[in-house]
Order: structure tokens, then C-alpha cells, then sequence
């Protein structure tokens, strides 16, 4: 019974999921995305100075439903992070640690970040036609 | 390191199930995580289904009818029954809680019992916590002062003792500690939830004058910074405590000193 073959107690395969964990590994994830994210949108803009042909590729695979799908999800990376970045913001100003704060702001943080996305697409849609 | 999955030797499969005694009406199973140091066997899940009606109300009454009726070599740690030793700390229906102060009817379904997460298992319920131990034990948790002791109390103003609360309410169960995950991916070297909320209680004291000292100790990317604000200790805490809130405290000394 030597000590170093002692198991390790389950962890993730057992703690119950609950708004505290799942926003924060969300901030984390959605911190990732945008960075790729940068780099997906800099392709898109970099892609024009190597002339109409690229320009082209890279129009029509952001057009593409998986494009599309992508920009989706990077626009609720961004309103997610940001709100989210402001709840940690107020935390580092020592403000919002109640247990009942920490709930009230997670949620306020998840129903902005869904309706701002979808107001986006939707201005975005209506500015630009069915494109 | 982050590592998702459990090691080869701990995985974990259902084990035996014991059977409540005939003409029990009120059953409620216990799924109850075991581990055999001297079989050196995987862990396993027991089920035990025990009688309510010949049952005391918090789950601390269920493990210790299991143990006394059922099966005499599960193994757990307990003591005072009314939460303020801090030994019967376990994961109880996903989260971590005393087992004397959960009471039964407010868990639906089974009773699942696991010991604190990500910790090495000494046996059954019984983790070994010398790791949060000797965290605790470098934060050098006594009251240091260089002025000479005073022939009375060093005497506190009302208000001075007042920003106590909230932090010497800890037992030290270490709920907190084994709930982030941030210290289960670090926790060799990040300090953890309730040995910070003890630094910061000694921080936090007017009589001590070593927070120099305490916060230099402290200014280092793993022990303190570790914390993300994930806000699982603060869940968790079956005091009641804000374990969140007291590392945040400590990161503003760190600047307003700064």
C-alpha cells in the first residue's frame, strides 16, 4: 500500500455543473475562439490584397453556411467575452462576490450576450439584403 | 497540469450492492465510493440501500447506519455531527458539503458519496490531506507582532473585530480547496481557496503586524494568482463563507501597497 499508487479522487467526472464553473470555463473558451478568431478575420482582410481571386475564395467560404456558422459563433464569443470580461472587471474592484450577485450577473451576462448576437445578425441581415 | 481524465489506477466501475432488510418500505440507495489499500483493486461504487424510517436525517446518519449494520469496513472520517469539525467533508450529490449538515430529503434520487475531489485516496471516504496541511501551515497561520505583549489582550476596536467575520467562521473541511479547478489542476503549487481565506484572516487582523511579510510571501503567479474568480469555493462552502471575496481582498492589499 505504498503511498504513490494511492488513486486520485474523481474531479470533472463527478462535480455537479453549475453557473460559477460552466461561465468561467466559458470566458476561457470564448477567449480562445477570438483569438483564433483574429486570425480568421485578418485572413478575410488579407486575402484582398492578393487580388480578386482570393478575395473570392475567402468571400465564398465566409458565405458558406459553415462561414456563416463560424462568424455566429465568433459574434457570441465576442458580446460573451466582453460581457463576461466586465463581471470580472467589477470583481477585481472588489464588487459583486454575494453568491446571490455571482448568479444574478452570470445570467444577465449569458441573456446579453445571446440577445446582442442575435440583434446583430438580425441589423445585419437587414442592412445587407439576403446576400 | 490539466488532466481530464482519471489515471489507470483510478477508474472506478459499481461494485457490490447490499440489499435493505426485508419489510423496508422507505429505501433510499447510497452509491458510495470505495477504495481497498491493502486489495490495491481500482475503486469501486457500492450501493447500499438503506431504511429511511430506521434512518436519522442527514447523510452523516446514513453513512454511519451503513457502517454499523451494513458493511463495518467502509471507512469515513467524523466527529462532531453539527458542522464545526470539518472531518465529515465530502462530495455529496455533486458537490462538496459536511455530511452532518446535508440532510437526506433534500437530495433527489441516489445518494451519491465520493471523498473530496482530485485528492490522493487513502482509503473509502478518507483522502489524504497533507497537501492542504502544509499549504496551510506556510502562510504561517498565528499572530506575529513585533510590539512587546501587553500585560492584558491586545485590544481590538469594535470594528476591527468586525472585519473577522466572514473568516474565522473556517473549519478548515477543505470543501472549498477541493472544488476549484483551478487547484486541482494546480494544486501542487496554488494555494487554494481556504488556506487563502486563512492568509487573508491573518492579514486582515489589526493585532498583527507581519503583512509585509504575509503579502510578499503571497506575490507569486501560482500561490495567490492562480485564482480566476470561477466562484466554486464561495458554491460550495457549507459555512456559508466567501472564500472568493477574502483572495480577491488580498490581490487589492497587493496593489493598494503596490
Amino acid at each position: 500500500m505504498a503511498a504513490q499508487n494511492r488513486p486520485l479522487s474523481p474531479h470533472l467526472q463527478i462535480y455537479k455543473k453549475q453557473i460559477t464553473s460552466v461561465l468561467s470555463i466559458t470566458h476561457r473558451m470564448t477567449g480562445i475562439a477570438l483569438t483564433i478568431g483574429a486570425l480568421v478575420l485578418s485572413y478575410w482582410l488579407i486575402s484582398a490584397t492578393y487580388g480578386p481571386e482570393a478575395f473570392q475564395a475567402a468571400q465564398s467560404f465566409m458565405g458558406s453556411w459553415l462561414g456563416r456558422l463560424v462568424l455566429l459563433g465568433l459574434t457570441f464569443s465576442l458580446y460573451f467575452h466582453l460581457g463576461n470580461g466586465v463581471r470580472h472587471l467589477g470583481w477585481d474592484f472588489g464588487k459583486g462576490f454575494a453568491l446571490s450577485q455571482v448568479r444574478t450577473t452570470g445570467i444577465a451576462v449569458v441573456v446579453f450576450s445571446i440577445v446582442l448576437t442575435l440583434l446583430t445578425w438580425f441589423a445585419g441581415y437587414a442592412l445587407l439584403g439576403d446576400v | 497540469m490539466v488532466e481530464l481524465s482519471l489515471p489507470a489506477n483510478s477508474t472506478y466501475s459499481d461494485g457490490k450492492t447490499v440489499a435493505a432488510p426485508e419489510g423496508a418500505t422507505n429505501i433510499k440507495k447510497f452509491r458510495v465510493y470505495r477504495y481497498d489499500p491493502d486489495s490495491g483493486d481500482n475503486p469501486r461504487i457500492d450501493s447500499f440501500e438503506v431504511d429511511l424510517d430506521k434512518c436519522g436525517p442527514m447523510v452523516l446518519d446514513g453513512l454511519i447506519k451503513i457502517k454499523n449494520e451494513m458493511d463495518s469496513t467502509l471507512t469515513f472520517r467524523r466527529s462532531c455531527r453539527e458542522g464545526v469539525c470539518g472531518s465529515c467533508a465530502f462530495n455529496i450529490d455533486g458537490t462538496n458539503t459536511l455530511a452532518c449538515t446535508k440532510s437526506i430529503s433534500e437530495i433527489d434520487g441516489d445518494i451519491k458519496v465520493f471523498p473530496l475531489p482530485h485528492m490522493p485516496v487513502i482509503k473509502d471516504l478518507v483522502p489524504d490531506l497533507n497537501g492542504p496541511y502544509s499549504q496551510y501551515r506556510s502562510i504561517e497561520p498565528w499572530l506575529q507582532a513585533e510590539t512587546p505583549a501587553p500585560n492584558r489582550e491586545r485590544l481590538q476596536s469594535p470594528q476591527e473585530r468586525e472585519k473577522l467575520d466572514g473568516l474565522w467562521e473556517c473549519i478548515l473541511c477543505f470543501c472549498c480547496q477541493t472544488s476549484c479547478p483551478s487547484y486541482w489542476w494546480n494544486g501542487d503549487r496554488y494555494l487554494g481557496p481556504a488556506v487563502l481565506l486563512q492568509a487573508y484572516r491573518w492579514i486582515a487582523d489589526s493585532r498583527d503586524e507581519a503583512m509585509g511579510k504575509r503579502l510578499d510571501n503571497l506575490n507569486d503567479p501560482f500561490r495567490l494568482y492562480r485564482c480566476h474568480t470561477i466562484m466554486n469555493c464561495t458554491n460550495t462552502c457549507p459555512k456559508n463563507l466567501n472564500p472568493g471575496q477574502a483572495i480577491a481582498e488580498i490581490k487589492s492589499a497587493m496593489l493598494r501597497r503596490a
